[in-house]
């Protein structure tokens, strides 16, 4: 626990200064609010707005869980699929490789446009930027199977399924982890995106309409908030794996 | 000669990747015996496990088993890889019964079946463990458990101890020739070195480099438990010579 206290020192001394940094700027330069509020007014604005903010926080959270919750299962299966169907793989990828090209800015608006202000715009949003990582990741992770274990599987007698279920599945994990990790920030900023292009409520839409009323400070203040959202997410994910793949960490442990 | 041998393979030729690797393998391996595959790096070794495992056909010659002609379907070989193979995602226990497991038992079953073996196998207390908190002779040894406890009628050992050091090899060769002699397994060895075969075998045949033939087969009538020291270990070093010799031409012999 020290030990990564002491690891994590010196990114905490480095944001640090660099908030100092902005906060001393913002102070002694006279640069109106309205410019760049300082972080302690980012702050104390984030405090006294906390319902509204939260208010709006919440159907962020949704559209992200949800849209990436859409997202995984569809990789997933897709991923199992293009495993045991070669063809499929090469009939598929252009298509996804080319919806990655779509600049998100153009793709937003007609998405709203075409579902409305609810849910499923965001969720589809979501989802398109989160997919195509998890596929790769999964199907990837597929791959790195070692030869010598699939050998072995194929000498026991076991089937292609079982083959897969007791070697490559486990095997992808490591990838898997390392795609959600990738995805679940992606996911976060498409579901602003998403709100940004037309919500009635959400931090995207928060973001927007502060903008308007010229309130830098709750822009950055939901910011913030997104930010935060980010890293417990992510934090989520990595406490997920270390309860997935106990095996990595034993090797600290016992034994030897 | 009422009982047939266990497994004979009789003029086999065999191409890989439009490749002719073997070019005339004869051989015999009776029911208890340990027979050692010789040959240089490439010679065919790995074709030869293809062949017997059906992942590939010979293009002439016959393979017996229990004199009659062998059916790959039914999987008479317990197969342990170069390496050991094991999931790094199970622990030690719940890899030894992965045969079982892919022939069908329950998980509690195969524990059963397999947990009196870890004392003979210097295993036991780690059944809990994963496998990369053992060191590599243990890991060899879980591997070799998981090969034997398949129960089936021959073990292959592919270069089982390739990835050892010298001195964990030399108290690996110890040690299995121990279990061999209480157990009475058929088992047939391939590997490169000289010293190893030497010291497991009943027979050896040497192969030629690609395309393999066998160019000469040799008996080691020394008594068992084999040892380094007196009469029978100088007889073992002059058989280890002369293999050494026919391996390496007789260029090399010449110069001295």
């Amino acid at each position: 626990m020290l030990m990564q206290l002491y690891r994590g020192l010196p990114a905490l001394i480095a944001i640090t200064l660099l908030l100092l940094g902005w906060e001393t700027y913002a102070r002694l330069s006279g640069i109106s609010p309205t410019m760049l509020p300082a972080p302690s007014r980012v702050i104390e604005q984030a405090w006294i707005y906390r319902q509204p903010l939260w208010e709006n926080t919440l159907p962020t959270i949704r559209a992200t869980v949800f849209g990436f919750a859409c997202s995984l299962a569809v990789a997933f299966l897709l991923s199992v699929l293009v495993d045991f169907f070669n063809p499929l793989r090469r009939a598929l990828f252009p298509i996804f490789i080319i919806s990655q090209t779509l600049p998100l800015v153009a793709i937003a608006p007609l998405v709203v446009l075409w579902f409305g202000f609810g849910l499923a715009p965001k969720i589809l949003l979501v989802a398109l930027v989160t997919f195509f990582p998890m596929l790769v990741a999964l199907t990837q992770g597929y791959q790195s199977t070692e030869e010598e274990i699939e050998q072995l599987l194929a000498s026991m007698g076991a089937p292609k399924w079982k083959c897969f279920l007791l070697a490559r599945l486990p095997s992808a994990l490591p990838y898997f982890f390392a795609g959600l990790r990738i995805s679940i920030t992606y996911a976060v900023v498409g579901a602003i995106f998403a709100e940004y292009a037309g919500a009635a409520k959400g931090l995207g839409i928060y973001i927007l309409n502060a903008k308007n009323n010229f309130r830098p400070d709750l822009v950055l203040a939901a910011v913030l908030v997104s930010a935060v959202l980010t890293l417990v997410l992510f934090g989520l994910t990595l406490l997920i794996q270390r309860l997935a793949m106990p095996w990595t960490r034993s090797s600290l442990g016992s034994g030897r | 000669m009422t009982i047939p041998p266990r497994l004979e393979l009789k003029a086999i030729a065999a191409s890989y990747a439009d490749l002719q690797v073997l070019q005339d393998i004869s051989l015999t391996i009776r029911p208890g015996e340990f027979v050692s595959i010789l040959g240089p790096s490439g010679a065919g070794k790995s074709t030869l496990f293809r062949l017997l495992t059906g992942a590939l056909k010979p293009s002439r010659g016959d393979i017996l088993f229990d004199g009659s002609p062998l059916d790959t379907a039914s999987s008479p070989f317990a197969f342990m890889p170069q390496r050991d193979a094991l999931m790094p995602w199970r622990r030690i226990i719940d890899n030894t019964t992965l045969g079982l497991e892919v022939q069908g038992l329950s998980r509690r079953e195969a524990r059963k079946r397999v947990e009196p073996l870890f004392a003979e196998f210097g295993l036991t207390g780690f059944e809990q463990h994963y496998p990369s908190a053992l060191s590599g002779g243990m890991r060899q040894r879980a591997a070799l458990l998981r090969t034997v406890v398949q129960d089936r009628s021959m073990l292959l050992l592919d270069e089982p101890f390739g990835a050892l050091d010298a001195l964990t090899r030399a108290g690996m060769h110890r040690w299995l020739e121990g279990m061999w002699m209480r157990h009475q397994w058929t088992a047939m060895l391939v590997t490169h070195d000289v010293r190893e075969a030497v010291h497991l075998s009943d027979r050896i045949y040497v192969l030629s480099p690609r395309p393999a033939s066998i160019v000469e087969v040799v008996d080691i009538p020394l008594p068992r438990p084999r040892s380094r020291k007196g009469a029978a270990g100088a007889e073992a070093a002059r058989i280890e010579n002369a293999i050494l010799e026919t391996l390496l031409g007789p260029h090399e012999g010449q110069s001295s």
